[in-house]
């Protein structure tokens, strides 16, 4: 399972503990809900016979230069399934192929929650911080393993074609406009807006003449809103809270430099006691800058990643209400239809031979369009399920990293204080 | 920054009371929460055991329990934990140099803080019994203008003092000049409290004997003020006050500029007085004095010519910039334990809202839940939200802590003032025995010149002679004047010399109680 990682030495071990294990418990998850699709274990269980398939996502480099540089990421893909080139395939991607998988999988497994993406970078100096670079990197793995144990998504061929195909090829596939794929980025977003509005407005109550009269999914629709704007809100303290943990690290470096300057000053014994002090100053300030990263990676993040998979929801919802609008107007269509063919019947008219056919092909249409739309909100259901599950561990792995990160920052910094009071209290009694 | 309260700040590491941290029901929670206390055996420190055992290396936490730092759900509902930290009820004090806080803070309790570290005086005023007085010579009104003058009783056994106990009468209007004088001196309280308007109604009388005894007061407990001249004369000195109105450049000019005509074509208009020459010639009225030393330190830096006395005291020199230099640390360390005391401030908040926000999202989960999932994802909420909010507030509590031990630095601050007062004082004494030393000696040449050229007038020039004659005069005032320099000059510079020492020493105090020793964060103490 060796990940390469890169950044300091300082969180890469606990990265590539915690993610594997992320990766584990989603895995064992999704075994024990569905008994379908090919069985993903990992390969640390006794059978190595069963099949398996992880990815991971590594080795960000940046490519290119000026304005048209970008990152490109390594994709480990192993497994024995027959469908693949096993037992190891490496690809070279791009943050734009990422894209591109999760608009096909948005369109083909409509029901499904899709797994959330990182999002765009707006402010153009961030995009090459290191920082930057590996949250994303971070949240490209978790959504490519999401992807890979997903009964449903790991069957997809779009999946396939993402983890084994040359570079020509993939970048073949994402400029290409291929009919009802034909959706660039910024469209989608649009389409997306688009239907959130439209959802919101079903939530609101607003006069939208198709909607379902679902009590139950009514309820769920007003939790998934209402959930994003407190999840947000909770985020957003997290990440005020990584800052301030950032500023009280360098506030105290610059208090024990500065301590450190007035020791010059002192004699003897109070100048090393003011040394000593100051020392200890800037020894917690490296430690509140470590552990600054280590909450914005393993709280924060996760927090971020958990506002985003609720606005995967959202859209999944808007598609929801699509399917319905569009079963429930055929219905209708069809309705008039009899109606129609009716008179034409008795007035024997030639056009009710058209009419017939045109009634065959509505009724045709509109049983494909129930079918559809059965087929979502059954998904959905077991989704759901699965998305509450999925949240309660990956939420208890993040609570337990923010316990013990603070936990341990206050260890250290009572440690470093206790063990500079000795020397404190020889300078008291001189 | 947040506001700075009226309460005083010792007060605040009782603050977060006891009845609000049981309800957040805690299992492990051996010992009482430290208050601060100075003893090395009841600090939270000493005991090693409370402290949390989180395991260093990354165990599964869904195979074992998280550790003993006491998640324990809350029995309470979550209700009881929804009351918030109210951080305006932080004790935040500005430690900003300008603010004139500290004053307010000396003043409310003043016997209950600690006095400065080297003496142990007192100095209690008040003020009462207002009357209405008649103002008396010099009214340009028939009948004269009346004005209420208060009594003001003081009780002290500080050495500058001659007594212990003075009874003065002082009228609204002296108030105002002394806060004056001292607002160019010293930094120091808040005079706006003077600066009324003029009204004679009972009430308003009683305001101001109010407003004038707190003021007094903390002039009393500031530092530096209290020991000032300027008190003193206007505590001690019975009759009409004597301190004269302002020492402000414009009107100081202004009455300088009325005798310097005289002093530079006149006589013995042009020497320095005896009396005047023990104060340093900047704050005063004599441009002519002004000027003359101006330029003789100006000479001293720049000419070439040597001066008649050299500053020898190498000691002295040595001493002056080593205590410069520590005053220049001491500002920066107290720079930076303000901006340190602000970013715990800070973070202390801040995961008091992230803590709000759980509580928030728990109450949301719980009651939204239809899964197990969920109920399971609130517990585990509840716990995060409890221990973030109960972190925020050890937080406030140890901000407060390094409030108090950081503030050392504050009061040394305000001594440094006191010895920069020493230092300079020194300084312009020696300027001003140079400028008179120089002075004779031109008086001198002057006078030889016009011997020698008299000297060659058969008979003597008479005009000459009597202009001889008006040198030896001023020769003979400035020499007394010298005299005087040199005897104010010796004096500063022999008993400062110990005081100097004295303070050097006392800087052991700084941080010897463990002021530091209070940072930190212990998630199962209180």
């Amino acid at each position: 399972m060796g990940t390469v990682y890169h950044g300091q030495p300082w969180f890469g071990q606990r990265l590539a503990e915690k993610h594997d294990f992320l990766r584990e418990r989603v895995l064992m998850n999704v075994q024990q809900r569905s008994g379908s699709g090919p069985l993903v274990q990992s390969p640390r269980s006794p059978s190595s016979q069963s099949p398996y398939l992880t990815v991971s996502v590594s080795d960000p480099a940046k490519m290119g230069n000026g304005v048209q540089a970008y990152i490109s990421y390594k994709v480990i893909t192993k497994t024995n399934l027959p469908e693949y080139e096993g037992p190891e395939k490496i690809v070279i991607r791009r943050y734009s192929d990422f894209v591109w998988l999760r608009d096909r999988l948005f369109e083909k497994y409509k029901g499904v929650f899709i797994p959330p993406l990182p999002e765009k970078s707006t402010v153009e100096k961030f995009r090459f911080s290191a920082e930057f670079i590996e949250m994303r990197r971070q949240a490209l793995d978790v959504f490519v393993n999401r992807i890979a144990s997903h009964h449903e998504l790991q069957q997809s061929e779009d999946l396939r074609i993402f983890l084994q195909a040359d570079e020509q090829t993939m970048e073949r596939a994402r400029s290409q406009e291929t009919g009802i794929f034909k959706k660039k980025p910024a469209d989608l977003m649009q389409i997306f807006k688009d239907v959130q509005s439209k959802v919101s407005d079903v939530v609101l109550g607003k006069e939208k003449p198709v909607e379902e009269s679902n009590p139950e999914y009514e309820k769920l629709k007003n939790y998934i809103f209402q959930l994003e704007d407190h999840l947000a809100e909770a985020q957003k303290h997290a990440y005020r809270l990584v800052k301030r943990h950032r500023e009280l690290g360098q506030s105290l470096s610059d208090f024990g430099k500065a301590v450190k300057l007035l020791a010059n000053c002192e004699g003897n014994v109070l100048g090393k006691a003011f040394t000593e002090l100051g020392a200890k100053s800037e020894i917690l300030s490296i430690k509140l800058q470590k552990e600054a990263h280590h909450l914005l990676m393993n709280f924060e993040e996760p927090l971020k990643d958990y506002v985003r998979a609720v606005q995967s929801i959202k859209a999944t919802i808007a598609e929801r209400a699509n399917a319905f609008r569009h079963h429930y107007e055929l219905a209708e269509a069809i309705k008039f239809k009899e109606i129609d063919m009716n008179k034409l019947r008795l007035t024997r008219s030639e056009k009710l031979g058209e009419a017939e056919h045109e009634y065959e092909e509505l009724k045709a249409d509109g049983a494909e369009a129930a079918r559809r739309f059965d087929r979502i909100v059954k998904l959905m259901n077991e989704e759901i399920v699965r998305f509450q599950e999925q949240k309660t561990l990956d939420m208890g792995l993040a609570f337990h990293e923010f316990a013990k990160g603070q936990a341990r920052l206050a260890n250290s910094i009572a440690e470093a204080w206790r063990s500079l009071l000795p020397k404190l209290e020889a300078c008291s009694s001189a | 920054m947040m506001g700075y309260e009226n309460q005083g700040y010792e007060e605040a590491h009782l603050y977060t009371p006891k009845e609000q941290m049981s309800s957040i029901v805690l299992a492990d929670d051996p010992s009482p929460p430290s208050n601060g206390s100075k003893s090395f055996n009841d600090d939270p420190l000493s005991s090693s055991s409370q402290f949390v055992d989180i395991p260093t290396d990354d165990t599964d936490p869904l195979r074992s329990p998280p550790s003993k730092k006491s998640l324990n759900p809350s029995n309470s509902s979550i209700n009881s934990i929804l009351e918030p930290p109210s951080y305006a009820e932080a004790v935040f004090r500005s430690f900003d140099l300008d603010s004139v806080d500290s004053a307010d803070i000396n003043g409310q309790d003043h016997s209950a803080l600690a006095s400065p570290s080297f003496s142990s005086t007192y100095l209690k005023i008040s003020v009462s019994d207002p009357l209405r007085e008649q103002e008396l010579s010099g009214s340009l009104v028939p009948g004269g203008n009346s004005y209420i003058s208060y009594l003001i009783t003081t009780f002290t056994n500080m050495p500058e003092f001659n007594g212990t106990e003075f009874n003065v009468r002082r009228r609204f209007k002296d108030v105002v000049t002394l806060a004056d004088r001292l607002a160019e001196n010293y930094r120091g309280p808040d005079k706006s409290v003077v600066e009324s308007q003029v009204m004679q109604t009972n009430e308003f009388v009683e305001q101001r004997r109010a407003a004038l005894e707190k003021y007094l007061r903390r002039l009393a407990s500031h530092p530096v003020i209290r020991g000032s001249e300027e008190l003193r004369v206007f505590l001690e000195a019975s009759g009409k006050m004597t301190l004269v109105r302002t020492t402000d450049v414009a009107s100081r000019m202004l009455d300088g500029a009325v005798r310097l005509p005289k002093q530079l074509i006149g006589g013995n208009g042009g020497a320095a007085d005896m009396g005047e020459v023990t104060q340093p010639a900047k704050g005063g009225r004599d441009l002519l004095r002004i000027f003359k030393e101006l330029k003789q330190s100006v000479t001293n830096d720049w000419g070439g010519a040597k001066p008649p006395i050299v500053e020898d005291d190498k000691e002295f020199l040595e001493r002056k910039e080593k205590l410069q230099d520590f005053e220049q640390q001491l500002v920066n360390v107290s720079q930076q334990a303000e901006s340190l005391v602000k970013a715990q401030q800070d973070i202390g908040e801040t995961m008091g809202q992230l803590g709000l926000a759980f509580v928030k999202l728990t109450k949301f989960e719980t009651e939204e839940a239809i899964y197990d999932s969920q109920r399971a994802r609130a517990a585990d909420m509840k716990n995060v939200a409890t221990a973030a909010v109960k972190a925020s507030r050890l937080y406030r509590e140890l901000n407060a802590q390094t409030v108090k031990h950081l503030d050392k630095l504050h009061e040394y601050l305000g001594v440094m003032l006191a010895v920069n007062n020493a230092f300079s004082d020194r300084s312009s004494a020696f300027l001003t025995v140079q400028t008179l030393l120089s002075d004779l000696s031109s008086l001198h040449s002057r006078i030889e010149k016009l011997e020698a050229a008299s000297s060659k007038i058969f008979g003597g020039d008479r005009s000459r002679i009597r202009k001889i004659e008006e040198l030896r005069e001023t020769v003979r005032v400035t020499e007394d004047a010298k005299n005087s320099a040199v005897r104010e000059y010796e004096q500063i510079k022999n008993p400062k010399n110990v005081n100097v020492e004295v303070f050097l020493d006392d800087d052991s105090d700084i941080d010897v109680d463990g002021s530091d020793g209070d940072e930190t964060i212990d998630l199962e103490n209180e």
